[in-house]
């Protein structure tokens, strides 16, 4: 690896004035899982790493009924996936931050990182996505609020701009008799990247009816792929396996994968089909 | 910047339940400064990318890849190595158990899968064989096929804790 210095502050604004100095090519790092094995590829040669993870606010996770969850863009996926809140009310989200490496990597990612490393497979993004969650953004103009679904802009590219530091994930209280789910497909049980990826949020009115649907997939276009229509397909409907094979039918059409080592367009193409409905199914179980 | 501006920081840590003091360059990882610095080479390297699992640690209790974690950021931090697994009464009952079972060939991997066994078993006493697999499929293995290394895990969960009932 290139020689960097390495600075560990304890607040965002410190963290900012860092990340801003323009005579610094710095990055942020938290769990490194992602930035130090792309730095000895040599994908990027920052000359400051700012180690984030000494900074309270993106050191905690946060639940209240009506607020909802706040995640601190340091906060390891073990230390989210052990959290009892999050496990009772979030159980889609476990889905997601759960598969993300074994478990050492899981003692390191983070889900902040997963997200501002936007790569196209990465598991947790959908499952934000149909959470309806957003990303909190401290930069040198001031803060601001992202749609988690509007984040990622290409591999590896963000919205994120100079000197911008993402803060935390805050995710909605969860509505009653609402559910959600994500599923990847890999070629082995642990430790792989997905080959294709989907992400389901439903909610039933008092009638058992569909009232609201969200879909997100990964791994089959150049960003996390939100698909409104197949969600909006579902709205009016009852949760039958019929409605969730027409969302998974949208689904397929909408997404725009490629052929690599990791499956062919076509294994994709179905692939999406199946997560789709079977996430969508598992997202109905969770509205009980 | 340049290179020459980049100077080695002082980190001070506790390594296997002994304070520590050493120079660091920051991009040297926990890896290379316990190797390389410290000499504590039980730690292996295999791939340096947070796929093998050769490097692991505990880092305040919690496995990590060594790899994949700067020197510098240990700096007040507790790291146990698999040298610090055996004390003055000898060996640890995970590391007897892999003797015993013959959970190793050709040993490089071994290290690794002591300490994530140990991180494994501190968290949870009793786990299913389906939940050792899981916890152990960030440490790979080329030569044991993975079964006497299971068996080992249960063996040593059955020594460590009284009421366990594993046949193993």
């Amino acid at each position: 690896m290139q020689p960097f210095t390495y600075q560990a502050p304890t607040s965002v604004g410190e963290a900012v004035t860092l990340l801003a100095d323009s005579t610094h090519q710095a990055r942020p790092f938290a769990g490194g899982t992602d930035l130090l094995v792309q730095m000895r590829r040599g994908l990027y040669a920052p000359e400051l790493l700012v180690d984030v993870k000494h900074i309270p606010e993106l050191n905690r996770i946060a639940f209240d009924p009506t607020a909802g969850l706040t995640i601190g863009a340091a906060v390891s996926c073990a230390w989210l996936c052990d959290h009892p809140a999050v496990r009772q009310h979030y159980p889609g989200l476990i889905d997601a931050a759960s598969i993300i490496g074994g478990a050492a990597i899981q003692r390191r990612a983070t889900l902040g990182g997963n997200l501002c490393n936007a790569a196209p497979s990465g598991d947790s993004i959908p499952a934000l996505i149909v959470l309806g969650a957003t990303a909190t953004v401290a930069g040198p103009h001031g803060t601001r609020s992202i749609p988690v679904a509007d984040f990622c802009i290409a591999p590896g590219k963000t919205v994120l701009g100079p000197g911008e530091l993402l803060v935390a994930l805050r995710i909605p209280p969860p509505v009653p008799r609402s559910g959600a789910c994500y599923l990847r497909f890999i070629p082995r049980g642990e430790m792989d990247i997905a080959v294709a990826g989907a992400g389901a949020w439903l909610a039933l009115g008092e009638d058992g009816s569909i009232t609201d649907a969200r879909i997100a997939l990964s791994a089959v276009a150049p960003t996390p792929l939100w698909v409104k229509a197949a969600g909006e397909a579902l709205i009016g409907q009852s949760p039958t396996e019929d409605a969730f094979k027409e969302a998974a039918a949208i689904a397929q059409a909408a997404a725009r994968p490629i052929s690599d080592v990791r499956g062919t367009a076509a294994q994709r193409r179905h692939l999406v089909g199946v997560l789709t409905r079977r996430a969508l199914q598992g997202a109905y179980q969770r509205t009980k | 910047m340049t290179q020459s501006k980049i100077t080695k920081q002082l980190v001070s840590t506790t390594i296997n339940g002994e304070p520590v003091e050493f120079l660091c360059e920051p991009q040297q990882s926990l890896l290379e400064c316990l190797r390389d610095i410290l000499g504590l080479t039980g730690t292996k390297e295999g791939c340096n990318d947070g796929n093998c699992g050769a490097c692991s640690v505990l880092l305040d209790g919690q496995l990590v890849n060594s790899c994949l974690v700067l020197g510098v950021e240990i700096e007040g931090r507790a790291v146990t190595t698999v040298e610090g697994l055996a004390d003055w009464r000898g060996l640890h009952p995970i590391q007897q158990a892999f003797l015993e079972a013959g959970g190793f060939q050709c040993g490089f991997c071994t290290p690794g899968i002591l300490i994530a066994t140990k991180a494994l078993l501190d968290r949870k006493p009793n786990p299913s064989e389906a939940e050792i697999r899981a916890w152990l499929s960030g440490n790979l293995c080329r030569c044991t096929g993975y079964d006497k290394i299971v068996r080992a895990v249960q063996a040593a969960a059955c020594h460590l804790n009284t009421e366990c009932e594993v046949d193993a």
